[in-house]
């Protein structure tokens, strides 16, 4: 497919037209790890960490291409700022360790919209998360989610966004029985968590709104202070299979999230040959 | 009724700063119970601060850490109350920022914790958390946590709702007088009650012709 015929919107197709369209088959007949990801460091994907900002000269996080935060701006709008706090939680340098570790080579944003006070915090995170989108990240991990009501539409907009801008969002599911947002949409990949070591074990939920299982109980991971920690919850499965699938974009660009997703359903722990 | 009077008429009936401190503490014993740990605390949000404040403990430090403050976007405890998202964290002293602050106005460092938003609705009243296991948590041990904090944090829900209505009445609001009337009628005994309500029925018809 021509980069025009991506980027510009079709409405309708008109006869004749499906030549204009054709798509090479982007994948074999037996879709296996080894041809989704084999091979592949994450160099050349951008993944974009949407959480409490990263500490970029951590050893288990290496270099971080770029800290940006979400603060408010001169008429008290979310405004998107260089970023030079580094992390004021420890939550986000873990996320981005997690990711590094399986994928050594991707490109790593830190996107803060956390820290700088609770109030606003759903709307720094709108605000977050449609810079990430605008920039051309591949994949935006979302440890995080919001209860506020009033943001819901509009997360919904943005991750539906992004779903045609082929930005993967995965998105935490939340660790309690509340409502919360975006976990809960069709456009993001949701993850909770499983209890095994295994970095690359991956589960598929038959029973969403949870879609995936990944690693979150005891993980390693680097904390702020050049430290390590210890770590459970749904917020350390996520950036998990935000590694995943940064290696998946690096060795295969041109995956939508749609298909993305298919990839990670085909190659699940759980999915056994018929 | 407006929320207001609902508030107050409530707040006649349970409201009491006493009350109050012996829901926090319970919840905070409770939870240390539940998952055998050394000690438990809950950290409210003040908005107006944008803090986050030590209202129960338990365990030898609590009379340090009742009272005090945090800025409500930092730690531990602000990723929680920020993110609304549970978060369990085993040797946290390797988390330098954390332990110096709390060891250093506390005497005490947690190794462990788990912290939980205290979440009713939309809104997040502050975080629940259970310090120092002998175990570690286990996936259906943070759903345990999860639920015990929704019902903790209804409770609260409740008895914040009635102190707010305390203050109403003890103010002199434009409500005040209402709330102070049903506080009244509430109060009085068997044979006269049925009058008073009788007279205020009359006036709700007065009012709402």
């Amino acid at each position: 497919m021509s980069e025009a015929a991506r980027l510009i919107p079709a409405w309708s197709l008109p006869a004749g037209g499906a030549g204009a369209i054709a798509v090479a088959r982007r994948w074999p007949d037996e879709l296996t790890r080894e041809w989704a990801w084999g091979g592949s460091t994450g160099r050349g994907a951008r993944v974009c960490v949407v959480d409490s900002g990263v500490e970029t000269d951590h050893p288990g996080v290496g270099p971080v291409q770029r800290a940006v935060v979400v603060e408010a701006g001169p008429e008290g709008e979310p405004a998107v700022e260089e970023d030079e706090e580094g992390d004021l939680c420890g939550h986000g340098t873990a996320c981005a360790g997690i990711i590094r570790s399986l994928a050594p080579d991707c490109e790593l944003t830190s996107v803060r919209v956390l820290g700088a006070g609770y109030t606003g915090s759903g709307g720094n995170l709108l605000a977050g998360l449609r810079w990430a989108i605008e920039t051309g990240a591949d994949v935006v991990n979302m440890s995080l989610s919001t209860t506020k009501r009033q943001f819901a539409e509009l997360l919904h907009e943005l991750a539906d966004s992004a779903y045609f801008r082929r930005t993967v969002i995965v998105a935490s599911a939340h660790n309690m029985p509340v409502e919360s947002y975006p976990w809960r949409f069709a456009s993001v990949i949701s993850v909770g968590s499983h209890e095994e070591v295994d970095p690359l074990v991956f589960y598929y939920n038959p029973s969403p709104p949870v879609e995936f299982f990944a690693r979150g109980v005891g993980v390693d991971v680097p904390w702020v202070g050049g430290g390590t920690l210890r770590c459970t919850g749904n917020s350390f499965a996520t950036p998990h299979i935000a590694g995943i699938c940064a290696l998946l974009k690096a060795k295969h660009p041109d995956l939508t999230p749609f298909e993305v997703k298919s990839v990670l359903h085909a190659t699940a722990s759980n999915i056994a040959a018929p | 009724m407006s929320d207001d009077v609902h508030a107050a008429v409530a707040a006649a009936l349970v409201g009491s700063r006493e009350r109050y401190r012996a829901l926090l503490s319970s919840i905070a014993e409770v939870a240390r119970a539940i998952f055998a740990a050394k000690a438990s605390s809950i950290l409210l949000l003040d908005q107006e601060e944008d803090e986050l404040v030590f209202e129960a403990a338990t365990g030898e430090e609590a009379p340090r850490l009742v009272g005090m403050r945090f800025p409500a976007g930092t730690g531990i405890a602000g990723w929680v109350v920020g993110t609304r998202q549970p978060l369990v964290v085993e040797d946290v002293a390797a988390d330098p920022r954390h332990a110096h602050e709390v060891a250093q106005a506390t005497g005490y460092a947690p190794k462990g914790l788990m912290a939980v938003p205290l979440l009713v609705d939309e809104r997040v009243l502050g975080v629940l958390e259970v310090l120092d296991r002998q175990t570690t948590f286990s996936l259906a041990e943070m759903e345990l946590l999860g639920l015990f904090a929704n019902q903790a944090a209804i409770a609260l829900d409740l008895m914040q709702r009635a102190r707010e209505a305390e203050a109403i009445l003890a103010g002199g609001g434009e409500l005040a007088a209402v709330a102070r009337l049903a506080a009244a009628v509430d109060a009085l005994g068997e044979e006269r009650r049925p009058q008073a309500l009788e007279l205020l029925r009359a006036i709700d018809a007065v009012l709402r012709s």
